[in-house]
């Protein structure tokens, strides 16, 4: 299980191991009846970043809530790794909440996983993690002393220091300010490196800033669209020509998508 | 000092009320006393009231234990525990359909004379207010705790047991401190009841007597003496609350 034999050393940059990609074959999922997608293949590529475009109330987030097995899809299918194997355990979970508890201190709310597991703390990782996201000097302090962006922070943090091969963001910047979500994106493409990350968002612009691959999720029931592949690495820039472009093939899309919708 | 101000104030208003109202209406002592009355008789019978109280305090407080064990032990049990759920809850309704008053006789009945049966009617009227609120507090986790919660310990086992002690039983300690601040002010209500149905000690059995015997002045001395105990348990019980629960919103609520 990586990343579970934490102590072992604490000053390495991540313990997560080879990035593992992750398969969703097949399923499908209702609300009050209403079909939200039936039969959807996923796939997300191992060691990049995946984000899911949609708009509000199209399943994407329940998408999420699947692949983080926090509920479980209609037909009973789980999500599987490359390979096939079960990935329980290898996800990190983030959402616009930051879920900071409020009667831990900073740091021990970095810590929690490690907590709940009953591994050791592992006080030191926590600790260069909150520097990495500029919280340093602010480990005692409870959250809310904290402003929202420095509570995003810190919930960055702490799932950084889950150190799961998988990541899965959930609108993770949605509740602040948009020059503190500008730096935010930033923070993270850096620190989420090398991982694969699964980021939903209804914000075009955040997924062109963000994402190596790009779907657009639409329709009832929903359909993921072949991935649009932006050029150039994240954090992209928004000024950026190349970028811009982009956003107009993706708004294209998205408009497409809706008149489609619009339709049936 | 503002605060402690005001209470005066509002207190010594009381008192002024009191007196008018026994001056203006000429009413007996023996229906009315005034206030001097009952604080010369208060200072006279200090002896009698003071053992009285010290039993009812006693009283008072092992019926808060008792009654904040078993309600914390029973939300437990109910929040955690599908089964019991179904079992104990309407369990816990109909408890509640017996009024505690009527119950009295029968625990002295059962318990004898002394102080059991008066914890144990302290115990009653507490543990329905303690057992509610915690469990309200219980089943109202913020989801998204529990969701992150979920995700942190999947494939663990007792991955449930330790969502409840590192997350949820944490988020439910302000619930449960307010239901503890309703008990430490209806405690004194099931200690008097008891002493009243059958005993040989306390301050309702004081008050009883005193009653019994047209000592008004002496009822309301005891009286005096009871409502301090409550106002100082409630603002004890209040006090460590807040102090134990710095981070939670309530605290800045209550009385100050």
């Amino acid at each position: 299980m990586p990343g579970s034999q934490a102590g072992q050393s604490p000053f390495k940059e991540s313990e997560h191991g080879v990035p593992v990609g992750l398969r969703l074959p097949g399923v499908s999922l209702s609300h009050d009846g209403r079909p939200l997608f039936t039969g959807l293949d996923v796939r997300i590529e191992a060691g990049v970043t995946t984000c899911i475009l949609g708009a509000s109330g199209v399943g994407k987030s329940s998408l999420l809530r699947i692949l983080a097995g926090l509920i479980a899809a209609d037909n009973g299918v789980e999500a599987v790794g490359d390979h096939g194997a079960p990935l329980t355990g290898q996800c990190a979970y983030m959402d616009q909440r930051d879920s900071l508890l409020p009667w831990l201190d900073v740091l021990a709310n970095v810590s929690l996983g490690n907590r709940l597991r009953r591994r050791p703390l592992n006080q030191e990782r926590a600790r260069k993690l909150l520097a990495e996201v500029g919280l340093a000097g602010r480990e005692r302090d409870l959250p809310q002393t904290l402003s929202g962006g420095m509570r995003q922070r810190t919930a960055l943090a702490r799932t950084l220091m889950e150190d799961k091969p998988i990541v899965l963001m959930d609108e993770p910047f949605a509740s602040v300010d948009s020059i503190t979500r500008h730096r935010l994106q930033a923070l993270s493409a850096r620190l989420l490196t090398g991982r694969t990350v699964v980021l939903v968002t209804h914000d075009p612009l955040e997924a062109l800033r963000l994402g190596h691959r790009i779907h657009v999720m639409s329709g009832h029931p929903a359909t993921l669209d072949t991935a649009l592949s932006p050029p150039g690495l994240p954090p992209r820039d928004p000024t950026d020509d190349a970028l811009r472009q982009s956003y107009g093939e993706l708004l294209a899309r998205l408009a497409q998508e809706s008149t489609n919708g619009a339709g049936q | 000092m503002k605060a402690a101000l005001r209470w005066f104030i509002s207190f010594a208003g009381l008192v002024a009320a009191w007196w008018l109202v026994v001056i203006l209406t000429g009413v007996e002592p023996f229906i009315l006393p005034s206030p001097l009355l009952v604080v010369l008789k208060l200072i006279e019978r200090w002896d009698y009231i003071f053992e009285n109280a010290i039993t009812t305090t006693i009283e008072i407080l092992l019926g808060l234990l008792l009654g904040t064990v078993i309600g914390c032990f029973s939300a437990l049990m109910v929040g955690h525990f599908r089964p019991a759920r179904r079992w104990l809850m309407p369990m816990l309704v109909v408890s509640q359909a017996f009024p505690v008053f009527a119950l009295a006789p029968i625990l002295v009945l059962w318990l004898g004379y002394d102080m059991a049966s008066k914890v144990a009617m302290a115990t009653l009227i507490i543990f329905f207010p303690v057992t509610a609120s915690f469990l309200d507090g219980l089943r109202r986790t913020e989801p998204g705790w529990v969701d992150l919660a979920a995700t942190m310990t999947a494939g663990q086992s007792h991955a449930r047991l330790r969502i409840l002690w590192y997350i949820r039983i944490p988020a439910a300690l302000p619930a449960l401190g307010s239901g503890l601040r309703i008990a430490a002010a209806t405690a004194p209500i099931g200690a008097i009841v008891g002493e009243w149905v059958g005993g040989s000690g306390g301050l309702g059995f004081a008050m009883l007597h005193a009653n019994a015997r047209m000592q008004v002045d002496l009822m309301f001395a005891a009286l005096f003496v009871l409502a301090c105990i409550t106002l100082a348990l409630y603002f004890t019980v209040d006090a460590l609350v807040r102090r134990a629960l710095p981070w939670s919103p309530d605290s800045a609520l209550s009385v100050e």
